[in-house]
Parts: structure tokens; sequence; C-alpha cells
């Protein structure tokens, strides 16, 4: 599927996921955000390069993960994200959706 | 003389001791294997046990009578790996390698969450991931008079990820069959967006669910027990009451491989997924649930990858390229209660499907469909475990990769 995004022609799923992280950039992220009704701060940001990090490194997300890489713990984690903080924000990174959908 | 150590005595070590025997020359090769309990336990059992379907004779064996003649067996606990010395460490001596397979499994880290690990545990709050969790349960369901049941998945992934749906319906059976259904009340708690994680299996099957009148509370990623209350707490502020909590707590790689060095944020060794190589030492092989390859943890499973990474372990020593073949094949059978099951099958790539199985046509065993069968199917496994699968005896008619033949396949993708 293609959708327009930050009025570019970007390949997602059916549930709008990226499927091509190299088509990923900030404005993208941006829009998404905004559709979700989400301000991004700089923290908001801070978590995306931790998520983009470990997705290049290929390295499964966890809650283990994230109260161990000391970037920025579970509870904030809701505050930045309401709902499914793991679903929105891998959504924003241009990621997959992570198999423990938090 | 070459030296092969092999890590852990459980499922996938013991199946490649029995691999490797037959394959390196004696003269040349000692294959040493290490383990720190001389019980072999059968795992899926476990699910059984609490509900005195099986007894503790039938989960544990002495260990050692599954190691082949010729085969060093140490009992030992591994205290790390040192690879750059091509070294481990035990308790009290120290072994090394030319060719290092790590089978040291995961286990369940209850004091990953707050409160779980209390006064309560195995009291009113109890895992069935270990044989003593589960024969504590087994006591506590022969004198409960029931009330709230709560069944639980702390966070993915756990080994056999369909066991703690398994037991919410064995206990929906269970209390039928004990005339108490009426007392107890099931409620099913996940992490994940529904009870089956994969788009057909929940169109096939959420009828169970609604069938055995289980509740389902879904996306509830845990914060904290509170036992005093009997809740448990999620990050979003959600609660849920119970009597009695049975969870799977988060499952982790042996601290073992965080000492080494050699894990991720789980404890799991970083592997490739086709070939079974770690991703950082060559001369380092990872089988079964130790791994962090996107496979389900089972038995079934390293019991596909066991033939390839013999294959793969006789080409590195050869100097040949590796083989990418493991497709992620796994193919396990879920209690539905009353005496039925269903049997899923897939891999990588290819979701669980109806049809027939092994026999396109014939079966006897249906996917994706409860049928006795089935559950006969599932309670032979214990007898295939131990007579064929520790063996390394390959199961006849199941291959390691898996067969589209008999699957109903309209183009259902896996999408995880
Ligand atoms: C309740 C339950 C139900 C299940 N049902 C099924 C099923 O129906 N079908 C199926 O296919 N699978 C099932 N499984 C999963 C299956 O049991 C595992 O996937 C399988 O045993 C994994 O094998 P393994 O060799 O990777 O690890 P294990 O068999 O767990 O072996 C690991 C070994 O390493 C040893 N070890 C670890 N660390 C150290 C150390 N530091 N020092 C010394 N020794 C160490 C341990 O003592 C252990 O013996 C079930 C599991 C559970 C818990």
């Amino acid at each position: 599927m293609e959708e327009v995004i930050a009025n570019k022609s970007i390949k997602v799923n059916e549930e709008g996921y990226l499927t091509d992280f190299a088509q990923w950039d900030k404005s993208i992220g941006l829009e998404i955000a905004t559709k979700k009704g989400i301000e991004m701060t700089d923290r908001h940001w801070e978590v995306v390069d931790y998520l983009q990090d470990k997705h290049k490194k290929e390295e499964a997300l966890s809650i283990r993960g994230i109260k161990k890489s000391g970037i920025f713990n579970v509870k904030e984690f809701y505050g930045l994200f309401p709902g499914g903080p793991l679903k929105v924000s891998t959504m924003i990174a241009g990621i997959p959706k992570p198999k423990s959908c938090i | 003389m070459k030296n092969l150590v092999i890590l852990g005595a459980g499922t996938g070590g013991t199946m490649m001791a029995n691999h490797m025997i037959k394959r390196l020359p004696k003269k040349d090769w000692k294959i040493t294997i290490v383990d720190q309990y001389k019980t072999h336990y059968y795992q899926p059992g476990f699910l059984f046990l609490p509900f005195d379907m099986y007894k503790s004779k039938d989960v544990k064996k002495k260990g050692g009578k599954f190691i082949p003649k010729g085969v060093n067996y140490i009992l030992q606990k591994i205290d790390k790996i040192v690879p750059e010395k091509n070294e481990v460490i035990l308790e009290n001596e120290t072994l090394n390698y030319d060719i290092l397979i790590i089978a040291t499994g995961t286990k369940i880290a209850p004091e990953e969450t707050e409160g779980m690990l209390g006064d309560e545990w195995h009291k009113s709050i109890f895992d069935f991931y270990t044989y003593e969790g589960s024969k504590a349960l087994r006591n506590k369901l022969r004198e409960w008079e029931g009330g709230k049941l709560v069944v639980h998945i702390t966070e993915m992934p756990i080994k056999c990820p369909v066991a703690p749906l398994e037991f919410a319906f064995l206990a929906d059976s269970f209390f039928k069959h004990k005339e108490m259904r009426d007392k107890v009340d099931i409620t099913y708690v996940t992490p994940l967006d529904g009870a089956f994680t994969k788009p057909k299996a929940t169109e096939t099957l959420h009828y169970l669910l609604e069938e055995k009148q289980i509740k389902e509370v879904t996306n509830f990623n845990i914060e904290k027990v509170d036992s005093e209350n009997g809740k448990i707490i999620d990050y979003a502020g959600v609660e849920v009451e119970y009597d009695l909590l049975v969870t799977t707590p988060t499952n982790l790689g042996d601290e073992m491989i965080e000492r080494s060095g050699l894990g991720d944020d789980m404890n799991f060794v970083p592997t490739n997924k086709g070939s079974l190589q770690s991703k950082q030492h060559e001369n380092i092989f990872v089988i079964g649930d130790a791994s962090n390859i996107p496979a389900s943890k089972a038995g079934s499973v390293a019991h596909f990858e066991g033939e390839i990474l013999e294959d793969n372990i006789m080409r590195f020593i050869e100097g040949k390229p590796l083989k990418e073949e493991f497709d992620g094949h796994s193919n396990c059978f879920i209690e539905t209660g009353n005496g039925k099951a269903l049997l899923i099958d897939f891999n990588y790539t290819q979701e669980p499907v109806t049809g027939q199985f092994p026999f396109p046509g014939v079966g006897p065993l249906s996917l994706l469909k409860e049928t006795r069968m089935n559950h006969m199917g599932k309670l032979a496994f214990r007898w295939i475990y131990w007579n064929m699968l520790l063996k390394g005896t390959a199961i006849p008619f199941v291959s390691n990769a898996m067969s589209k033949k008999g699957k109903n396949i309209e183009n259902v993708e896996n999408k995880d």
C-alpha cells in the first residue's frame, strides 16, 4: 500500500506502519504524530532515536530493555505516548510494530 | 584432540550430543556436555501436572540416561564463557573448546515484576513454568474452593507461547469435572492484542474463549502485583482482581549469558536465524530457547533446528559455507480441554492455517481444528520426546523444513 505522508508517497501496511524504513524522515514522523494527536518534543524524539537504534541493530524491543536503557522509564513512556506507547511510537519512528505490544 | 563443548543438557543440548557423537570421529574429537541439574524435566508436562493429569514421575527422569556413551557429562554450574580465549569457566574447572554449542534455554524471572516474588509466591501467586511452581499449583488446585482465577502473561517472548492459554482451557475443563465451574471466574490477561496472536488463528479460534466463558483482557502491560489486595495493575492504571493468580513471569536467558557479555536485553544470544551461528563469534552456535531468533521457543523448534545445526557444524569444520536453511518451523499441539486439542504448524513467514497433517487430505491430525486425535497426538508427544526427540531421531513424515502440502493457504502471510 502507498500513502501520501508529508507530501511523499510512502509504503505502509494496512495498519499504517512503514514497510520500508529507508523512506523515513523526520517530517514523516511528525505528520504521523500529529495524526495521532501527539505534539513531539525533544523527549519524544529521544525515544524515537532509541527505537530506531534498536531497529538498526536488529534488537527486539522489550520492557526490560527500556528499563535497562536508562534513557526513559516505562511510566514516562506511557506519558509521552498515551494509549499504546510502543504501538504509537514505533509507527512514528517508521519501524515495524513490535511483538510485545505496549 | 579437538573439543566440542555443549552448554545445557535440556532438550536442545541432549539432542545435539546424540547428533554429534554419530558425526565426529572419536579419535579427533572429544564431546563434553554440562548441566547444573541431574534431573531432565519434560517441561511440556508442567501444563498437565497442576490438573493431576500427569504425575511427577511423568515429567522427570535422570538426565544421564539420555546422554550417549562416549560423551563426557559434567554436572556443574556454568559460571561464564570467555569467547576471546575459547574457554568456559565452570564452578570447579575450566574447559577449552574449538566449537561451542549454547543450549542453556530460558527461565522465568518473577523478580523482574514488582510484588510478584513476595510472601504470596506459591501461595496465591503461581507459575507453572517450573517443576516447583507446577507442583505447588497442583496442591493448591486440589483444595481451592473457587473465586477469581486470573491466567496471565507478563511479557513476550515466552517459551511455548500458547501454554498459558492452554492452561485456561484445561482449567475450565478441570472445574467442570469437579462440578464447581460456577464458582470459578476465569480471566485471561495478555500484553498482546488478543489471545491468539496470528490473524487466521484468531478468526478460527475465538469461539473457544466464548464457549468456555473465559474473559479476555488484552494489551495489559503489568507494572506490579498488589498481593495484599489481590490485584495486578498495568502501566496505564488498569486493574484486574484475582484470588488465584497463575502468571507466566518474564522469560530470560540464563545470567551466565549476561556475565559472558553474549546476550541482548533479555539475555538471549544474537544468532543468525538461518544458520544458527552466533552473530558475534563464528565458532559459537546456539540451539533452542537460548537464541534470539524470531521463532517460537519450543521443543519442536529445537528438534527442527537440530538437523540443520548438525550439518552446519560439519560444514564449519570442513571450512565450507554454512547453510542458511532454518525456516522457523514450529509445530505445536494446543490443548483445548475435554480431551481435545488443536494442532498448528507454521514458520517465519507462514502463519497457522487449517488443513490436514502430515498427509494432505488424510491427516490423521487436523490443523487449527479441535479434535480428539490431536489430543492423542499431544499425549503421544511425551513418548516421542523421551524416545525420539532427545535421541535426535527424525520424526517420520515430518521434515525440518515446513511443508505447505495439505494446508489451506490463501495468501495468509505471517506478519511478525
Ligand atoms: C509449561 C511448558 C509447556 C511447554 N509445552 C511445550 C509443547 O507442548 N511443545 C513443545 O515443543 N515445547 C513445549 N515447551 C517448551 C520446551 O520445553 C522448550 O522450548 C525446550 O525445552 C527448550 O529446550 P532448550 O534445550 O533450549 O532448553 P532447556 O530444555 O530448558 O534446557 C536448558 C538447560 O540448560 C541448563 N542450564 C542453564 N543455565 C545453566 C548454567 N548456568 N549452568 C548449568 N546449566 C545450565 C538448565 O539446567 C537446563 O537443563 C513447554 C515449556 C513449558 C515451560
